[in-house]
């Protein structure tokens, strides 16, 4: 994280998942907890949200999933991050069985929020896994 | 990990050999400013000099990051590497900001073709000056590491944009139909900085009126003599960056600019006016962090206080502050 407390988190829909009305509202809850967000929305690959990471020197990358396929790409992010040889946490927000929660953080996602999560929650979430880096 | 630990010369030497987390971290502490964002315009300076500027300006929504994507496909193409700033206004309350200019600028940017761009979104953040003071440093980073053009996409308020954008080599203006966009321009005082406008989303109504109005304006500006000495006049050019039409011609007006300035001998004077702004807002940062010191301190306090009980006039305190102020050797350690 930077020195001066500012947190850039990227914020991304990975794969084919149109539901993108969870992604802005947490977009504007990360804004009003002071933090940066760098927005790239939907249809994104591993490779461009890498890309982003990198040129955006992104303290954390939060997907947003829908779709049932977070099983394998949010690992396939996770396996990106490290192949890119970042550091950077990944942190999974959406409609996500309970019964995967621990296999997630067993993949290497940092955090998981579910839709029960208030804004003050998914805030403290991102800052928790940003200095546990 | 490697990426907190490494030494800012060993970043910049990684960065100027293509590796574009070194570039990205380096950007970040430019941003932040103080002795680190120094040091890297220490380092960078005798690499810079060669790229060429061009500031991109409008109002939200005119299209600017639909038209920055498409140049940068266009200029990917012909094996230019260009870097692009994207600055985004933060909130004024929380300091928090979204910065959505990449969702634009990123499609139909291929991450694997898109390695020769570089593109960095920037949030304005609040305190005062400090996009006059990170965007030319940035400028000066991406110009140093390799890469030409330099782009910086910004909305067009506030003085600081202005400045920012009227400083490049280029300064282009993007204005769209039905927003009584000419009158508006006139005001914000950014039709004097530009040297291009295109009329974006030109295939919608009132495209040719918004032409015309600026084709006025131009010739008003001839007749009171702002027109430059040189007698270079600002191409209008048509486009609808969306359908993909115009933007081959708003490059190509572009390049014929800076051929323009390289012609009439005057890329030295935009130099010379950048370097002049940069200083500019360098000393008045430092000023302005003096003046938040001085009226912290113990007695800065008391003649504020004094002033804030009506005892003195808001002017006879800053008198008192100002004397303070300009005499380094009493408690200004």
């Amino acid at each position: 994280m930077s020195q001066d407390g500012q947190i850039r988190i990227i914020l991304a829909k990975l794969g084919l998942d149109g539901h993108d009305r969870g992604i802005k509202v947490v977009a504007r809850i990360l804004r009003d907890a002071g933090m940066e967000v760098i927005y790239l929305g939907l249809r994104q690959t591993t490779d461009s949200i890498i890309a982003a990471a990198e040129q955006e020197d992104a303290d954390a990358i939060g997907l947003s999933m829908h779709n049932a396929s977070h099983m394998t790409l949010a690992p396939a992010m996770v396996k990106a991050v490290a192949e890119a040889e970042l550091d950077t946490p990944v942190i999974v927000g959406g409609i996500i069985p309970d019964e995967d929660l621990q296999p997630l953080r067993d993949a290497g996602v940092a955090v998981v929020l579910g839709p029960g999560a208030s804004a003050e929650e998914v805030a403290q979430a991102v800052r928790d896994a940003v200095a546990s880096v | 990990m490697a990426r907190a630990t490494r030494p800012i010369p060993e970043l910049y030497e990684a960065a100027r050999a293509g590796e574009r987390r070194a570039l990205g971290r380096l950007l970040t502490k430019v941003e932040r400013g103080g002795a680190e964002a120094d040091q890297i315009s220490e380092l960078a300076h005798p690499d810079a000099g060669n790229a060429h500027i061009v500031g991109i300006t409008g109002a939200p929504g005119a299209g600017k990051s639909t038209l920055v994507s498409r140049l940068v496909t266009d200029l990917v193409a012909a094996g230019r590497r260009p870097a692009v700033l994207a600055v985004d206004p933060s909130s004024p309350l929380t300091g928090g900001a979204i910065l959505g200019d990449r969702i634009r600028i990123d499609e139909g940017n291929d991450p694997g073709e898109g390695r020769r761009s570089f593109i960095r979104s920037m949030a304005t953040r609040g305190h005062s000056g400090g996009l006059a003071l990170a965007v030319p440093l940035a400028v000066r980073l991406f110009d140093a590491v390799g890469y030409d053009p330099v782009i910086i996409e910004t909305v067009g308020v506030g003085q600081v944009e202005v400045d920012v954008v009227g400083a490049a080599d280029t300064a282009v203006v993007v204005m769209t139909p039905g927003m009584g966009d000419a009158v508006q321009a006139n005001k914000a005082g950014l039709l004097e900085v530009a040297d291009l406008f295109v009329v974006n989303k030109a295939d919608r109504p009132g495209a040719d009126d918004v032409r015309r109005d600026l084709s006025l304006m131009l010739d008003l500006s001839h007749m009171t003599g702002q027109e430059s000495d040189t007698g270079y006049r600002p191409p209008i050019v048509m486009a609808s960056a969306l359908n993909g039409d115009g933007h081959g011609d708003v490059w190509t007006a572009v390049d014929a600019h800076l051929a323009h300035l390289d012609d009439t001998d005057t890329r030295s004077a935009r130099r010379r006016h950048r370097i002049r702004t940069e200083v500019r807002a360098r000393l008045l940062q430092a000023m302005s962090d003096a003046a938040d010191h001085e009226m912290s301190s113990p007695s800065g306090t008391e003649w504020l206080s004094k002033a804030e009980r009506a005892e003195i006039a808001p002017t006879h305190a800053t008198d008192q502050l100002l004397e303070q102020l300009l005499q380094p050797t009493e408690e200004t350690s």
